[in-house]
């Protein structure tokens, strides 16, 4: 009975398509609006280290004025990075498993031996070696540096698989030189594809930019005295001359993450940085009440509002225009159907149950919900290709895949059978007399 | 097969009540062929509503085939219209975008027949009104008289006990009206009870017994007479 009924649906579509039309068109707008921006906050929202959700920890602590909290619209919360100083005296503690300092710094890259290539600029990730496995980065060649080379800071770097291609023609480049800056630096590793979205690892600067496109040690950026290419903030009133004052100043500029394995190590790890501040109190710092936090990836992802209210707020409204969208269909389909009465007279009068009538129509309002998932599916690939040309940052955030491929059927198909069952069941009330004489 | 005791309907709206049937009664036997007159708006079309099922009605017993009706559901009373009630209508009433074939199918397939059964009957049905070679036309392309035949032919594809036919050559000019008539006559004679709604004198002689409704009431019934059908068409 269900072909049959397909059959009819698609004969009944046929037979008014400006209707049909009309209708894919009002489900698959609305499907395709709320799919472009659900797309946009489900890919803002994922938190792509959920798997590692319980064991690490982004590292804060109050090192802030203590005059005014940091964020005045959030004062609970710490600075989201660390100073120098800091950062060396925790990073001290054997308690994590695994732990990194980083931060970015910005170079030029000679690409002498690679023919038509100008220098160009890069954005460079200095940081300790354990960044590699703490965040799961694959490499596609080589590996990350040693200790001796972390400690040292040896002029040695990992490449992104893109800067690969730009630089090496994406062949194994490890044992190759780069030269940054005008310095020379050996290449040990090269990245497969690795995009974290949002990037969680660092959210002071673009939460959904890019990944860097070369890692290196972090000691290279303290000894060759790199400044900072991201932000770095701040509070005490004094003028910093050298590096090394900049190094012992009260700026946060450090990202800070620990891997800690279970409750006991982070409440120990929590002890040991409560500790710190207060032996720093003594010394004139922290003038704050202590507040250092150890932040999971969700609640990191939180407190640094990657998703934005406003993106919330949008979600909403598409899902109010699919609404919308819904309730002119409900009203072309009641004339549809109503228009149809005296044959669904006929069909009840010759034998057909209300529950065949319904399943008839309804059948007929999924197949409006499939075409407008269809419709859906196009109208949200042209929204988010919109997107993406309008903001290049959020490139990596607007690409449709295909589990939302199948949300946009399952939600146009679930819309058109919720805006068919008024429409189906005032035709299932059909009283079958009333249309045989006059049809 | 049929039978109507002290039936009533009354149709109700804010301002008014319409006695569309009073204390109605009738009886009809199995084989017959009763033909039913009355001028417009005595209820004769109200009658065959409430003998299809295709409406309720307020008072009075009716009992098809041996089952009281009057309290069954819905869904009951769509299923003896599928089984034992085949309906043939003024208007031919068939599916403007299916063809004779599929038009015909309709009851069958709320009666849930494989597929080769359903497609054995429709073959069968057609070829007893001569639209066997028609299948696949759509009703648009056949003639008045070929449509009501279609529409027969969709009545009796399910093997009904009785047929109910409201004015089924009204919209026919004499000629095709003829060859209808003859084909109930001879559907008649297979077996199949039959109830037919005319203004028609002429179609109502062919008939063994005539009913006259006026007011919602039965003024007049000829007795069963069981005449032989060839000579009453011979008569007609």
């Amino acid at each position: 009975m269900f072909s049959y009924n397909l059959r009819l649906g698609l004969k009944s579509l046929r037979r008014t398509p400006g209707v049909a039309a009309l209708m894919i068109g009002a489900i698959g707008l609305g499907v395709g609006v709320c799919v472009t921006t659900l797309t946009v906050w489900i890919l803002m929202s994922s938190n792509p280290l959920e798997h590692k959700n319980d064991i690490l920890y982004a590292v804060t602590m109050d090192n802030w004025d203590p005059l005014q909290p940091m964020y005045p619209r959030s004062p609970e919360l710490p600075p989201n990075q660390v100073t120098y100083r800091d950062a060396m005296a925790v990073f001290e503690s054997d308690i994590p498993t695994r732990k990194v300092v980083m931060r970015k710094a910005s170079f030029v890259l000679d690409p002498a031996h690679a023919e038509g290539l100008k220098p160009f600029a890069i954005v460079a990730r200095l940081a300790t070696r354990d960044f590699f496995p703490m965040f799961d980065v694959p490499f596609l060649y080589g590996g990350p540096w040693d200790e001796d080379q972390d400690r040292a800071g040896a002029p040695v770097v990992v490449l992104s698989k893109d800067i690969n291609r730009k630089v090496f023609g994406g062949e194994d480049s490890v044992g190759r030189t780069l030269q940054l800056d005008g310095k020379d630096y050996k290449v040990i590793g090269v990245l497969d594809e690795w995009a974290p979205m949002p990037k969680v690892y660092d959210l002071t600067t673009g939460a959904f930019d890019w990944p860097e496109e070369v890692f290196m040690p972090f000691e290279i950026g303290i000894r060759q005295e790199l400044p900072s290419s991201g932000n770095v903030q701040c509070w005490r009133n004094q003028t910093l001359n050298t590096f090394g004052e900049f190094l012992q100043s009260d700026c946060v500029w450090i990202q800070f993450w620990a891997e800690l394995p279970n409750r006991e190590c982070v409440e120990r790890f929590q002890t040991f940085i409560d500790n710190y501040a207060r032996e720093q109190k003594k010394l004139g710092r922290f003038e704050r009440p202590i507040n250092n936090r150890l932040s999971r990836p969700d609640e990191w992802m939180k407190a640094n509002e990657v998703v934005r209210d406003d993106n919330r707020v949008l979600v909403g409204l598409s899902f109010m225009f699919l609404a919308v969208c819904l309730l002119n269909m409900i009203g072309l389909l009641l004339a549809k159907f109503l228009g149809g009465a005296p044959v669904v007279g006929l069909r009840r009068a010759l034998g057909a149950s209300r529950g065949e009538i319904f399943k008839q129509h309804l059948v007929e309002v999924g197949l409006i919900g499939l075409g407008g998932g269809v419709a859906g599916i196009v109208i949200a690939a042209l929204g988010l290709l919109g997107i993406r040309r309008m903001y290049e940052n959020y490139d990596a955030l607007t690409r449709l895949d295909v589990s939302m491929g199948l949300i946009a059927l399952g939600l146009a198909l679930l819309s058109g059978l919720l805006a068919g069952l008024y429409p189906t069941w005032r035709v299932c009330n059909t009283q079958p007399a009333r249309y045989l004489k006059t049809q | 097969m049929l039978q109507m005791q002290s039936v009533s309907k009354v149709y109700r709206t804010d301002l008014i009540e319409t006695h569309a049937l009073r204390e109605f009664s009738l009886s009809v036997k199995e084989g017959e062929f009763v033909a039913v007159t009355g001028p417009s708006g005595s209820g004769k079309t109200t009658f065959l509503n409430i003998a299809g099922l295709l409406e309720t009605f307020d008072t009075g017993t009716y009992v098809l085939d041996g089952e009281n009706v009057s309290g069954l559901s819905d869904d009951q009373r769509s299923r003896i219209r599928n089984r034992k009630i085949g309906f043939i209508f003024q208007s031919f009433n068939l599916i403007p975008d299916l063809d004779v074939f599929d038009n015909v199918d309709v009851p069958l397939r709320y009666r849930g027949m494989s597929a080769s059964e359903r497609k054995r009957r429709i073959g069968e049905a057609l070829e007893l009104v001569g639209l066997a070679s028609r299948m696949k036309h759509i009703p648009a392309q056949l003639s008045g008289g070929q449509q009501q035949r279609v529409a027969i032919a969709r009545a009796l594809a399910g093997s009904p006990r009785f047929l109910l036919a409201d004015e089924p050559t009204g919209n026919l000019d004499s000629l095709m009206a003829r060859q209808v008539v003859d084909l109930l006559e001879d559907i008649n004679r297979r077996g199949t009870t039959i109830v037919m709604v005319t203004h028609d004198p002429e179609l109502a002689r062919r008939a063994h017994r005539n009913v006259h409704v006026m007011d919602g009431q039965v003024t007049d019934m000829q007795p069963f007479t069981a005449k032989p059908l060839v000579a009453a068409s011979a008569v007609g």
